[in-house]
């Protein structure tokens, strides 16, 4: 049932009256539920901020979250979802802090015969359940956009390029090499053969789980390519298990050199050095 | 005597990892050793990106399988993209119509035990595959 605009106003009223007691009971349930883990001062903060935008938000005359008179509600309430969502508090715990308002206001304000008549009451509740909603929809949001951002910064971290002895770079693979990754390792790998002048690379896969056909094919194309710029590759790290799984598979490595270890392939690389005198 | 079996969409490129990862894990449950837990994995990740990339996507259904003397992994990839025309041509090593080294079928065939294609052009494909234990 939802709030008529007069019945609104009349809650503003109310939460007005009480605006010091409400806050702190709402203080105190919401430090109930989460334990300790936020310190009261800032939960009081927030709370007084949250019943100051309902109040305001109902003086308004909004019955709908949606509305424009609870702009500055929605954005008291996206940004209690991203503190909390930074905080690594789970979206239970964050929508429940807003429920808790329920039990305030009907504890604060129940024993006033004037105030809450049941009707009143269920379509205040109701509102706030959207409230609850809205919290528990922007949590889930800005979640996705953290994972998001890790997902890049793990592409950028899981990548480098590393100088391992005089002429000589590495790159450590870890994890699964898709177009994206591998795309990223030829760039940087080619970019550092250049800046570093070095003539031998050595791609290390100790840190692939599984070789299959695609990942197989992002490393041949990153040899060919450094192999056009006059730099030799060196493939390491393959273990037992990938050995076979290479031959089953079918695919060739031709004559690029592997190792299966790094160390085995800087070994190769230097003897190699003094072979050509260089 | 079957397990409870999971699915799993294949939808985008991080489903096949998905995949992977799941295939894994039973490989690990059911104690295959760690070179054919590493050839099972490779031709799960075969044949789903196959499913994905040629079949416009599908599902995988992951299945612990046991037979009087050994347990195993059955795994059934399935879309209702194109199907495939020409089954043996497919099964060539080095043949591909998507810019691969052509490996993928045929590869993810020798690296298991048992191999069962069921294609019909316009209808779409289903692939089974066994892992047993040693």
């Amino acid at each position: 049932m939802p709030l008529s605009p007069d019945e609104a106003r009349r809650f503003a009223a109310l939460l007005e009256g009480q605006a010091e007691q409400l806050a702190s009971r709402w203080t105190e349930l919401v430090a109930a539920g989460l334990r300790g883990r936020l310190s009261s001062a800032e939960l009081r903060r927030q709370t007084t901020d949250l019943r100051r935008a309902f109040q305001q938000a109902f003086a308004g005359g909004a019955t709908d979250l949606g509305q424009d008179a609870a702009a500055e509600l929605r954005a008291q309430l996206t940004e209690l979802s991203s503190g909390r969502a930074r905080q690594g508090f789970s979206a239970t715990e964050t929508a429940v802090s807003i429920y808790a308002f329920k039990d305030v206001t009907l504890e604060v304000l129940g024993d006033q015969s004037d105030a809450a008549t049941l009707r009143d009451y269920v379509a205040f509740s109701s509102f706030v359940d959207q409230a609850a909603l809205f919290t528990f929809d922007s949590y889930v949001r800005i979640r996705e956009s953290i994972i998001a951002d890790q997902a890049e910064q793990l592409l950028e971290l899981s990548t480098p390029v590393v100088k391992l002895w005089e002429g000589v770079v590495a790159v450590p693979l870890v994890g699964t090499l898709d177009s994206a990754r591998a795309q990223v390792v030829m760039e940087r790998l080619l970019q550092t053969l250049v800046d570093t002048g070095s003539p031998y690379a050595i791609i290390d896969i100790t840190g692939v789980p599984a070789v299959d056909t695609q990942v197989a094919q992002h490393i041949l194309k990153t040899v060919v390519a450094a192999r056009l710029m006059g730099a030799d590759c060196i493939i390491s790290g393959i273990r037992p298990q990938i050995a076979q799984t290479i031959v089953a598979l079918g695919i060739e490595f031709g004559d690029i050199a592997t190792k299966s270890s790094l160390a085995d392939a800087l070994r190769y690389v230097i003897s190699q050095n003094k072979r050509s005198g260089r | 005597m079957n397990d409870e079996s999971q699915r799993l969409p294949v939808v985008t490129d991080q489903d096949v990892v998905r995949v992977r990862q799941l295939v894994r894990t039973v490989a690990v449950a059911v104690k295959l050793s760690l070179v054919d837990q590493t050839k099972l994995v490779t031709a799960a990740s075969e044949l789903a990106r196959n499913t994905l990339v040629y079949g416009g996507g599908g599902e995988v259904e992951v299945t612990r399988v046991h037979n009087e003397r050994r347990g195993g992994i059955r795994i059934v990839f399935a879309d209702r993209g194109p199907g495939i025309a020409d089954l043996d041509l497919a099964l060539t090593d080095g043949y591909t119509t998507g810019g691969g080294l052509g490996l993928g079928l045929s590869g993810a065939r020798r690296l298991v035990d048992e191999f069962d294609i069921d294609t019909e052009p316009g209808k779409g494909t289903t692939i089974t595959i066994v892992k047993w234990c040693r």
